[in-house]
């Protein structure tokens, strides 16, 4: 191990919580560099670095957080994009305390090494100097690849696949690209046009091609693209945009919605901003339900579009399975947290709008298999909560479009795309990674997915001829 | 981008228009319908397909100026762009489903009203081309608020009604389809409504007395148009289905029409919505 480190972790300078709840600005400033090349000398480049392991993608941290203590941007950003083609994002939005930050030898005792905003730091960097970085060199092999949305499982996939030779094409149904980086993650959270945006240009710069207004099942077919399009493989990374439902009495009321449908309308949409068309329900006092990190990005919304805003959870704060650092943000904004808290219904004026839910109090009881303790209804402890808008945050399953019009590809009880570990369905040729093999996940477990993909296809198509 | 290629006005504030769009001509079927945008401020608009050809590849939508949205769609000249037009979505007309044989014997009455004609008129056209020779009902407030009559004439046997008797039968569409029935010894193995959805509520009623299956067309609010969003969720036989992938077209005797009527009005009062109250303040 290299020298001992006394330096405490250098804060990220961060938008002032009261102001930034009444903005869509991007809560963190990211590191200036003094601050990123100081945070860097805080790693002791461990010989048997826990947290390469620890990263989905295996993104050689020390490595590159080395060459930022040696002013090196340019050498630091060459280690990271040998295995991240999105670092501005991943910076941003990866449950860090659960990977390489979470595994870090100095989180022991004191505060690991801030590897993500690190990361950021060098993502944005390069994002500032695109047109200086060196592109990969690359031999075309004749082959052509369509890819199925352009979420971060696509773009992983579609960087390799380009790197590889092969011509690319990415199919996408919304008007934007990005798929959850643009209609799911909120703008103060990842900016669209700083970043999502910047990172696509650069998969674009490597050759790949994009096609927006492109519903895949619909307007052609996985079969059309093998049998009739002349592509040689397809991957699926149509990620899991089927929201769910608790099934609950006064759910169709005006004033509920889903997460997905609220967060699109303002990210995708742009709904919070009056040069947009699209309205979005503004309510007084809004009840997101759910304690993932869509229901903090709901909630966090409601909060900016000036209501005042509530999270409902059933299990208890330890259990939130959101970002520790979203969670800390939406307490510091202002959100409250009811935990322990579990709708049964809905409650609607004389006109069917929302005006309440009615919730019992749970308590934690014997794990369950998920590993988390069980939450059980405690008898007799109904309660309403006064509202206006009910937002459910329930999670995601995929899309069952591709399912039905793709011949032999199996699907698990779940809707969720059978694959194997390197992304082969059971249809031959045709591939598939992130949410839509997983259900809902995170960012970086589809890119990781993506590129297995690229290399499992890359295998296909080098055996087949 | 895609091009809008004709331009007519069929009636005041309903406009038709042909747009370029060869993807969504090739693959477009009776029944479905595409999402489009105007502009990069614009609203995702569902609308559903009203003819599509394959040899220009041209798709024809018909729509009504109501709020922003609709009246910025029909500005745009012919020669102008849609920066969006997705598609085609939803699935296609049941009638598809039918074997040839009982298809040659179903007796089908289609009953359009208002901007729910042009709707109607691929799956009437469908049905001409697969040998079947369907009623058509179609009903306006008053005669200058008729729409595609000549096109269906070709197509299907016309039946014209007006609320104020200036043309056809004094009467509405549910009026003119019992008097079919009742005084015209007409029969039917289907009926397929689509038009504003209080109309569609009661013809679907008048169906069910008369113990006929019937299909409506659902126009609910939609963002994505593909699966994402659930804004247009309507209740069916008591299940919650998604309008955009479970339909758009579904049983008329088991829609919560109340429902859905109460769920197209939730932005009736949001200024965005609103031509008249929407007006820009954060950007000055």
């Amino acid at each position: 191990m290299a020298k001992a480190n006394k330096i405490p972790r250098v804060p990220v300078r961060e938008q002032d919580p009261t102001e930034r709840a009444k903005n869509f600005e991007e809560v963190s400033h990211g590191y200036s560099p003094e601050e990123a090349y100081l945070e860097a000398t805080r790693c002791l480049n461990c010989s048997n670095p826990r947290c390469v392991a620890a990263c989905p993608v295996h993104i050689q941290i020390p490595q590159f957080i080395y060459h930022l203590t040696e002013k090196d941007e340019m050498g630091a950003y060459a280690i990271i994009s040998q295995d991240n083609s999105l670092p501005s994002v991943c910076g941003r939005v990866c449950p860090q305390e659960k990977q390489c930050e979470g595994s870090c030898i100095l989180g022991i005792k004191g505060q690991p090494v801030a590897c993500g905003s690190l990361e950021r730091y060098v993502g944005d960097w390069a994002i500032r100097h695109q047109s200086e970085l060196p592109k990969p060199q690359i031999t075309k092999n004749g082959k052509k690849v369509a890819l199925v949305g352009s979420g971060p499982a696509s773009l992983a996939c579609a960087t390799d696949l380009a790197k590889f030779g092969y011509k690319v094409k990415v199919f996408e149904a919304l008007h934007q690209l990005g798929g959850v980086l643009v209609y799911g993650i909120p703008e103060f959270r990842l900016p669209k046009e700083g970043v999502v945006e910047k990172e696509v240009q650069w998969v674009k710069g490597l050759g790949v091609e994009f096609e927006n207004d492109v519903v895949v099942g619909r307007t052609f077919t996985i079969d059309d693209l093998l049998d009739k399009m002349g592509y040689d493989a397809v991957f699926i990374g149509s990620g899991a945009g089927l929201p769910k439902f608790m099934g609950i009495e006064g759910e169709n009321l005006n004033g509920v919605f889903s997460a997905n449908e609220y967060l699109t309308r303002a990210n995708l949409m742009h709904a919070y901003d009056c040069e947009y068309d699209t309205p979005i329900y503004l309510g007084k006092k809004v009840v997101v339900v759910g304690g993932g990190n869509v229901a903090m990005d709901a909630v966090r919304t409601a909060k900016r579009l000036g209501a005042e805003a509530i999270i409902v959870y059933r299990r208890s704060e330890a259990e939130l399975p959101a970002r520790a650092e979203e969670v800390h943000h939406a307490k510091q904004e202002g959100i409250i947290f009811k935990m322990l808290t579990n709708p049964i219904k809905v409650l609607g004026d004389e006109n069917g709008a929302v005006k309440g839910i009615e919730c019992v109090e749970m308590e934690l009881g014997e794990p369950d298999a998920s590993g988390r303790r069980r939450p059980v209804v405690k008898p007799d402890s109904n309660f309403v909560i006064d509202c206006d808008v009910v937002i459910m945050a329930l999670g995601t399953s995929p899309n069952p479009l591709i399912k039905q019009t793709t011949k032999g590809l199996e699907v698990n009880k779940h809707g969720c795309v059978v694959a194997d570990e390197d992304g082969a369905t059971t249809r031959p040729g045709v591939f598939a990674g992130g949410d839509t093999v997983t259900g809902a996940a995170t960012v970086i477990l589809a890119m990781g997915a993506g590129r297995k993909a690229a290399k499992a296809i890359h295998e296909y198509l080098s055996h087949e001829s | 981008m895609f091009e809008v290629v004709t331009k007519r006005e069929l009636a005041p504030n309903i406009v038709e228009m042909k747009v370029k769009a060869p993807l969504v001509a090739a693959s477009a079927k009776p029944g479905q319908f595409i999402i489009v945008r105007t502009d990069r401020y614009g609203e995702r608009i569902p609308l559903t397909i009203c003819d599509y050809d394959t040899n220009d590849g041209t798709v024809t939508i018909v729509t009504q100026s109501i709020g922003i949205s609709t009246r910025k769609i029909n500005s745009l000249e012919a020669g102008e762009y849609f920066d969006d037009f997705a598609g085609p979505l939803g699935n296609p007309s049941d009638l598809l489903e039918l074997p040839e044989e009982e298809l040659k014997n179903h007796k089908v009455l289609f009953i359009a009203g208002g901007v729910g004609t042009a709707p109607v008129y691929p799956q009437v056209k469908w049905l001409k081309e697969h040998g079947v020779d369907p009623d058509v009902i179609i009903g306006a407030r008053t005669k200058d608020l008729f729409t595609y009559v000549s096109e269906m004439q070709e197509v299907g046997n016309v039946y014209l009604c007006t609320d104020d008797g200036s043309e056809g039968f004094h009467g509405n569409v549910t009026m003119l389809m019992k008097d079919l029935i009742d005084n015209q010894g007409k029969k039917y193995d289907r009926c397929v409504i689509i038009g504003p959805m209080i109309m569609m509520k009661f013809a679907a009623m008048t169906a069910k007395q008369y113990g006929i299956p019937s299909v409506v067309s659902l126009n609910a609010l939609m963002v994505d148009g593909t699966g994402m969003c659930g804004a247009c969720r309507v209740t069916v036989g008591g299940e919650t289905k998604f309008t955009c992938v479970d339909g758009p077209e579904f049983d008329g005797a088991l829609v919560d029409f109340d429902e859905a009527m109460r769920r197209q009005n939730m932005y009736k009062n949001n200024p965005k919505t609103n031509p008249e109250t929407h007006k820009c303040e954060c950007h000055g």
